[in-house]
């Protein structure tokens, strides 16, 4: 049929399809119960997922590669390259893809597209979506432009979910408009949990991760974690932020700092 | 044999104006003249020219001074280059293979080709006689080495040939040292030596040259390294020039073209011309040109370049239409010709069978290649490691299907951010901790507090690369209240002599 039946990797990701169903009915006939509560490593099916983010930091990114890593496994077999796409603006805000900063298993593979403006973003995305050897593509885009309108969204997701390959769309300082993502996370940056080794430092990267709308899934809200192997949820404020001993009152000072 | 086309220049431009030696425009004084930095310069002098006073290498000025009337056109250096190519591939009647020797000889290999032409002596006479038809004048030798017979071309009789057998020092001895082509400081060093004359060179004895030029590697600068090859003791690899035959294919209109939707139909016809083309041949294209001439005798060009060796036509097709919508028909276009300047070898592949294409998404080179053809040459690649501690100079960015130098390990202890600006973005202390590091600072109008940290790292400026004022940077990794990670530096410390206070950067966002 396509693609799905020879590639194992990719198969993980979608629901099993009954015989003679077409594949935009699946959503709609999963979305009818909409009882299941997402959960790091589920099967959701979701080729094209929008993750809104400030553009100040750089957990929008972050988050879109933890999941598309928990969406894929790490699979050291899979050595397909994958599409990083970002426009002029979202270049200037939150910088360029750093490869020593990367994870290990995604450095090496990554072909980054330094697109001008938003069409042409939207069209380096589309082209990344309908290539076969890609894994997996990541675009980032900022604010609100007008070629992001509903029409280029849903572009965006029946070349995705005709061609298999997934899609993560960060959105920069965005305001939440119309789109036709099946799952839209709202992310900022969390407190990390201190290392054991010194709780001083900065520990693994941690976000304050809001699912508010999901075509499968109830919305809810977690803090992710992105443990070495996987990524890890907690339900939100289970934990007070932990920043170490190192915030002190102002009489703790040193009498030198003035 | 060496070929050296005394007048190269001048014999080009006398062809280009179709007028005999010492006729035509060529009776009076001209002189073809090159810009330098110092104004324009005499390249080439005819022989009226010469005459009266005007030499190879004055100036313009001067040259007017002696004579008045001198006329003058622009020398063509690179046409000159592209001729001589030419003329080398021709020159391969003689020998097997030839090489260049910028800027007017050239060197034939021709051993064992002389009986062909009945002897050394008939091939120099055949020599001559198809090069005076071409209208060039030219002298040519034949000797055992290559610099033996350039020597005796550039200074030795008319026609001179060497026998394999014959003592080359004791034939060449009387032959001035520019013979040995060298580089004009050492022709003049040698001159205030004394030494005029190859025999000069060869009776001072080895020993003396060697402590004298010991540090001169090149072979144009040292004197006894050309000696030697100039007497076949030391080889002299030369580059020969080979023919590549580029694939061509081109479409004769009968009617002049106007219109976009009828020059796709030959576009398309062309892709597909040149697919058979390169199918024959076992090739994919890299580089394809598209010219089109126009009625006015105006020639249009449009290159494209392939991440992978290619020859889908439709793939052709699909690049080449964005390259053509600037295009200018002007009064009609009567040819089109496609031409592939760079190819790679590509086996035959199974086609794709029904309409599987469709389903199955395209290729990743096809994908690269229609993002470079509408995005620009540098806006699709790869980041690829450099050896380098420098955080923005420890990747550079590479073309996305190249293929990745060998490098050792990454460092596994050093955390380094998901991103980096481009430019690290100063931050303002607003106060700072007893340790030396923020406690409070302002960035993008936005007040962090910092909560958690873990440095310095420090990292020294590279000296061998940049100047000795470069300031080093101590790195933190930082956190601030509400979670935010960021990587910012200090650049230089206090009294470290090279600058004021320490200023704080900001350059990467971390997960």
């Amino acid at each position: 049929m396509s693609r799905i039946e020879a590639s194992p990797q990719v198969h993980v990701l979608s629901p099993p399809l009954a015989a003679g169903l077409r594949r935009g009915s699946v959503s709609r006939v999963l979305s009818g119960a909409k009882s299941a509560r997402w959960r790091p490593g589920i099967a959701t099916g979701c080729r094209h997922a929008e993750v809104f983010a400030p553009a100040g930091e750089a957990s929008g990114a972050a988050l879109a590669l933890a999941l598309a890593r928990d969406a894929l496994g790490i699979d050291a077999q899979d050595q397909r390259p994958w599409l990083w796409v970002q426009d002029k603006a979202a270049l200037r805000l939150s910088g360029r893809p750093y490869r020593p900063g990367l994870p290990p298993h995604l450095r090496h593979r990554l072909i980054h597209v330094a697109a001008t403006t938003p069409e042409d973003a939207l069209f380096a995305l589309e082209e990344g979506l309908r290539c076969r050897d890609l894994a997996f593509v990541i675009g980032e885009i900022a604010g609100n432009p007008r070629a992001l309108d509903f029409t280029a969204s849903r572009r965006l997701s029946l070349a995705a979910e005709k061609h298999g390959t997934a899609l993560w769309l960060v959105r920069l300082d965005a305001r939440t408009d119309l789109g036709s993502a099946r799952m839209r996370w709202r992310v900022t940056a969390a407190a990390s949990p201190p290392p054991r080794w010194n709780p001083q430092a900065p520990g693994r990267p941690a976000w304050q991760a809001e699912l508010f709308r999901a075509h499968t899934f109830q919305p809810g809200h977690w803090t992710l974690r992105d443990d070495d192997t996987a990524l890890a949820a907690e339900p939100a404020g289970s934990r007070a932020p932990d920043h170490g001993d190192l915030v002190r009152g102002p009489g703790a000072r040193s009498l030198a700092a003035g | 044999m060496a070929i050296w086309c005394a007048d190269l220049a001048l014999d080009r431009w006398r062809l280009a104006e179709g007028c005999a030696a010492g006729e035509g425009s060529d009776a009076e004084p001209l002189a073809l003249i090159a810009e330098t930095a110092h104004g324009p310069r005499i390249a080439a002098a005819n022989p009226a020219a010469t005459a009266e006073g005007v030499r190879t290498g004055a100036m313009l000025a001067d040259a007017r001074a002696l004579c008045p009337a001198l006329a003058v056109r622009p020398a063509d250096p690179a046409g000159d280059l592209a001729f001589l190519e030419s003329l080398a591939l021709w020159a391969q009647r003689w020998g097997p293979w030839s090489a260049l020797d910028p800027p007017d000889g050239l060197i034939v290999d021709t051993t064992g080709a002389a009986h062909l032409f009945g002897g050394e002596a008939m091939l120099l006479a055949d020599a001559h006689a198809q090069l005076a038809r071409r209208g060039l004048v030219a002298r040519a030798a034949i000797a055992p080495t290559a610099g033996a017979a350039w020597a005796l071309a550039h200074f030795g009789p008319e026609g001179a040939i060497l026998e394999a057998g014959d003592d080359l020092m004791d034939r060449l001895a009387a032959l001035p040292v520019a013979a040995l082509r060298l580089d004009d400081d050492v022709l003049l060093l040698l001159r205030r030596l004394g030494l005029k004359r190859l025999g000069d060179l060869a009776g001072i004895g080895r020993e003396a040259l060697a402590r004298r030029f010991r540090n001169r590697r090149s072979p144009g600068a040292n004197p006894l390294v050309r000696l030697d090859q100039l007497i076949g003791h030391v080889p002299e690899p030369l580059l020969p020039v080979i023919a590549a035959e580029q694939p061509m294919v081109q479409r004769r209109l009968m009617e002049p073209i106007r219109h976009r939707p009828l020059l796709d139909r030959v576009l398309a016809d062309l892709a597909e011309d040149m697919a058979r083309a390169l199918e024959g041949r076992g090739e994919g294209a890299r580089r394809l040109e598209m010219a089109a001439w126009k009625v006015d005798g105006d020639v249009l060009v449009r290159r494209l370049e392939m991440a992978a060796a290619t020859r889908d036509p439709a793939h052709v097709c699909r690049l080449f239409a964005a390259r053509l919508d600037d295009l200018d028909a002007g009064f009609g276009i009567e040819l089109v010709r496609l031409s592939a300047p760079w190819t790679e070898p590509l086996a035959l592949a199974q086609a794709e069978l029904d309409a599987a294409a469709e389903r199955h998404g395209t290729s990743l080179a096809a994908c690269i290649d229609r993002l470079t053809v509408r995005l620009g040459e540098g806006a699709v690649r790869r980041p690829v490691p450099r050896a380098s501690h420098l955080p923005e100079r420890a990747q550079r960015w590479a073309p996305p299907l190249a293929l990745m130098p060998g490098l050792q390990e990454d460092f596994a202890f050093h955390e380094r951010p998901l991103k980096l600006l481009d430019r690290p973005e100063p931050i303002a202390v607003i106060y700072e901790a007893p340790d030396g590091l923020p406690r409070l600072f302002r960035w993008r109008g936005g007040v962090h507090e910092i909560a958690r940290a873990e440095g310095p790292e420090r990292i020294a400026p590279e000296w061998w690369r940049e100047r000795s004022t470069v300031r080093l940077r101590d790195y933190y990794r930082i956190e601030d209240s509400t979670g935010r990670r960021y990587w910012i530096y200090r650049h230089g410390l206090a009294g470290d002599g090279r600058g004021g206070a320490p200023e704080w950067f900001l350059q990467g966002l971390c997960a």
